[in-house]
């Protein structure tokens, strides 16, 4: 507990930072929300706009979500909206699916990703693959959302990034936000399109306060897919990260920041389909590449941006050799000590960024 | 909606108050969910009743108890018989191109075709179908034309295998391959239709019956109210195992009731049977807005699919013996015959017409250009990303270049 309340202070801290910079640049109206209320709250407007939109799953419904994120919703929108089920993971996904392709559009949450794979061949052969084997003749629209990789002291079965997993997959769409405005944004372009979204949340992230300006707060305020974020710029290295990572990453360019080392974070938002083109133009500007992410090294979401780095001309523009910080390769200890240090930190980050400028 | 949960709020807290006042005066067992009494007994529970087979012809098409015969008009018995005798003429023919490598796959549906036909009568095109993947009867019931070529006027573009049929306007789904994904996806459909007075009917093997989405399927068909007609067709084998060894319990019907579920044992050889227990479990999936399981006991007389040999596992006798005395077109023919609606010339005919029908089909489905080789990068996505254009692309460059290199002569240009 103690570590999880300093930790939300720095983050709090850190949000303040950019809530500066924010307000410097749009001087618009801004609130503090945290993240759970920011999905909440783009869940109860979506469930509100369309009919056809319901949510779905494990204690979702009377007891408010197993991490609260529905807290309130089938109070407000009752039985019909928001639907509890027996347990079984491929049952209730499949299930969604089911209603998706007769026309509703649910909000399938799991518990946590780690139980998605209970469901995997639901979500990837049905949700991921129908439109492309019915000819165009029937659509999935369905989101597949809920907390993804490491809480805290969960061990190695509830800790796990599926970032890989489902962005591995053509038919499905993969976001992974990180802040309020890209849980509202992107989880509201997910509800709303045609095919089949996975969203990748994250349970510690769920605490995190974050400065949510005018405009987001708006009812129809989407972000499209596929387009990275560039949450600090600078011209000495780029850091690519997503979804809990981002923390680590942002702290770590601080620190970096204040030894005189600008790097330029690019929060990825979305990983299928991965913006690339942000990533070359960083890196054509910065000359480094690191990639920073929770799940494993092998075929993971910093070996893609490497190996697409390396098929292109943006490789001439490297000046050392892109480097990728990742989970270290073992299922995740459960001891926090060590759990801590197998996922990257934000030393770990100024550390690796130094090395690579070799400073 | 605010109403009703209301509702369900205050039911919680008379539950409350009402447990109080029960647990003080009841003898019962009060367990939560316990709709039982207490024993004093020691004694395991092994087995219950069979659940019986439901039948209304006998073997000879005799109808047994007059007050179960469907009645059905002329028109509409002459179209089952003709539907179930063009499907197994369908499936002669497509089963031997296979074997002589005109298409990659096929499975017969032989042995089979009463609890197709009987189940599809007794339904309306409205009502949307999920198949396993040996139901090409239903979707002939339907209107489906003859296919099984991945060709330019396929609506499926080339995408499936063989078998793998879909079509939307006869609200049939895409068959998927992966065992039993359509029973929970059946449920949800229902779920979407509860109330538009539709249902969904899904069909389902004794083998996928023990997939564990089979009984994640069956408990939210319950829990969640779902007006979903779940129709086993038990055919003693899948690929290769036995009934004997998928199950030790009654078969599949036995299920149902311990999820709550309204069952039937029918005789799947039977069409009437099938027909009278189809039309009934849709009366009550739609008033009482809930599941009904239909088990329909009947044989796979062909093989599994072109890819198995279940010589190896059963007997040639044990196939002749339901290939003759138990064979469910034969048993309709018979009640037709004594009905005076069909004789020795009317089959001649329709076996000839029929040949012609489908082999006509098929040759001119064999020569029909193939769909657009850029068809493969559409419907990955509703609306294509950059990242597949830009794949598209880069093969329309190549394949122009090399043009010479490539059949482009057979695809649609």
């Amino acid at each position: 507990m103690a570590v999880f309340t300093t930790r939300t202070l720095t983050l709090q801290r850190l949000s303040k930072l950019f809530e500066k910079r924010f307000i410097s640049v749009s001087k618009t109206l801004s609130k503090d929300m945290t993240v759970r209320d920011a999905i909440n709250g783009a869940i109860d407007e979506e469930i509100e706009r369309d009919d056809r939109v319901f949510l779905i799953g494990e204690e979702v419904a009377q007891y408010d979500g197993a991490y609260k994120v529905s807290r309130g919703l089938w109070k407000k929108h009752g039985d019909r909206r928001v639907v509890d089920t027996p347990i079984t993971e491929m049952g209730f996904a499949g299930l969604a699916i089911g209603a998706a392709m007769a026309g509703l559009r649910p909000i399938c949450e799991f518990m946590t990703f780690n139980f998605s794979m209970q469901a995997i061949d639901q979500v990837i052969n049905s949700a991921g693959k129908t439109l492309y084997m019915s000819a165009g003749m029937v659509n999935v629209p369905i989101v597949f959302r809920g907390p993804n990789g490491c809480s805290s002291g969960v061990a190695a079965q509830h800790s796990q990034c599926y970032g890989a997993w489902y962005s591995h997959c053509p038919g499905l769409k993969v976001v992974a936000p990180y802040s309020c405005e890209d849980c509202r944004g992107l989880l509201k372009s997910a509800i709303r399109d045609p095919d089949p979204v996975v969203c990748l949340e994250n349970e510690i992230i769920y605490n995190s306060t974050f400065s949510v300006s005018d405009t987001a707060l708006s009812k129809n305020f989407l972000i499209p897919f596929g387009k990275a974020k560039i949450e600090i710029p600078g011209k000495h290295c780029t850091l690519t990260s997503y979804g809990r990572a981002m923390e680590a990453t942002l702290l770590g360019a601080h620190e970096l920041k204040k030894q005189g080392i600008e790097c330029e974070v690019i929060n990825l938002r979305s990983l299928r389909p991965l913006d690339i083109e942000t990533i070359h133009k960083s890196v054509s500007k910065t000359h480094h590449l690191v990639s920073v992410e929770q799940g494993w090294p092998q075929c993971g979401i910093g070996a893609e941006i490497l190996a697409c780095i390396m098929e292109s001309e943006v490789f001439y523009q490297l000046d050392q050799p892109a480097q990728r910080l990742t989970g270290v390769d073992v299922p995740i200890p459960y001891a926090i000590e060590l759990e801590k240090i197998s996922i990257p930190q934000p030393k770990d980050v100024v550390e690796m960024v130094k090395k690579l400028l070799k400073k | 909606m605010a109403l009703k949960n209301s509702a369900r709020l205050l039911r919680n807290c008379n539950t409350k108050l009402n447990f109080q006042v029960k647990a003080a005066l009841s003898s019962e067992p009060l367990f939560p969910g316990a709709k039982t009494t207490w024993t004093e007994t020691l004694e395991f529970t092994q087995t219950s009743k069979p659940i019986p087979v439901y039948r209304v012809m006998d073997r000879r098409g005799n109808i047994i108890r007059e007050s179960e015969d469907p009645n059905l008009p002329d028109g509409t018995i002459l179209k089952m018989y003709k539907d179930m005798t063009l499907l197994s003429i369908m499936d002669k023919i497509l089963y031997e191109s296979q074997r002589q490598g005109r298409i990659s796959f096929y499975m017969t549906n032989y042995g089979e075709e009463a609890a197709h036909i009987g189940s599809a009568a007794a339904l309306t095109n409205d009502d949307v179908v999920y198949g396993q993947y040996r139901e090409a009867g239903v979707l002939m019931w339907r209107g489906f034309t003859l296919e099984c070529y991945g060709n330019n006027d396929d609506k499926g573009k080339g995408r499936q295998m063989p078998v793998h049929y879909g079509n939307k306007e006869l609200n049939f789904v895409t068959i998927s391959s992966p065992l039993t994904t359509q029973l929970p996806q059946a449920v949800g459909a229902a779920y979407a239709l509860k109330g538009k007075n539709r249902i969904v009917i899904c069909y389902f093997g004794d083998g996928a019956a023990s997939e564990g989405d089979a009984h994640a399927a069956f408990n939210f068909a319950a829990t969640l109210e779902c007006p979903v007609i779940l129709f086993c067709r038990n055919n003693g084998y899948a690929i290769s195992t036995p009934v004997e060894e998928q199950y030790r319990g009654d078969g599949i019907a036995a299920r149902g009731p311990a999820f709550g579920i309204h069952t039937l044992r029918v005789d799947g050889n039977d069409t009437f049977a099938v027909y009278n227990a189809t039309k009934m479990a849709k009366e009550l999936a739609l008033k009482e807005n809930k599941p009904v399981l239909i088990e329909a006991m009947t044989y796979r007389v062909g093989d599994h699919s072109t890819s198995d040999d279940s010589s190896a596992y059963r007997s040639p006798e044990e196939v002749q013996s339901w290939a003759t005395n138990d064979y469910p077109t034969n048993k309709l023919r018979y009640y037709m015959e004594k009905k005076g609606l069909w004789d020795e010339n009317k089959e001649k005919e329709l076996l000839d017409q029929a040949r012609k029908n489908v082999l006509k089909a098929f040759n001119a489905g064999e020569k029909k250009l193939k769909p657009q080789w850029t068809e493969m990068f559409e419907d990955v996505y509703k609306f294509m990303p950059k990242h597949i254009r830009s794949q598209m692309e880069e093969m329309k460059a190549h394949v122009e270049k090399y043009k010479e290199q490539y059949p482009t002569n057979k695809f649609t240009s």
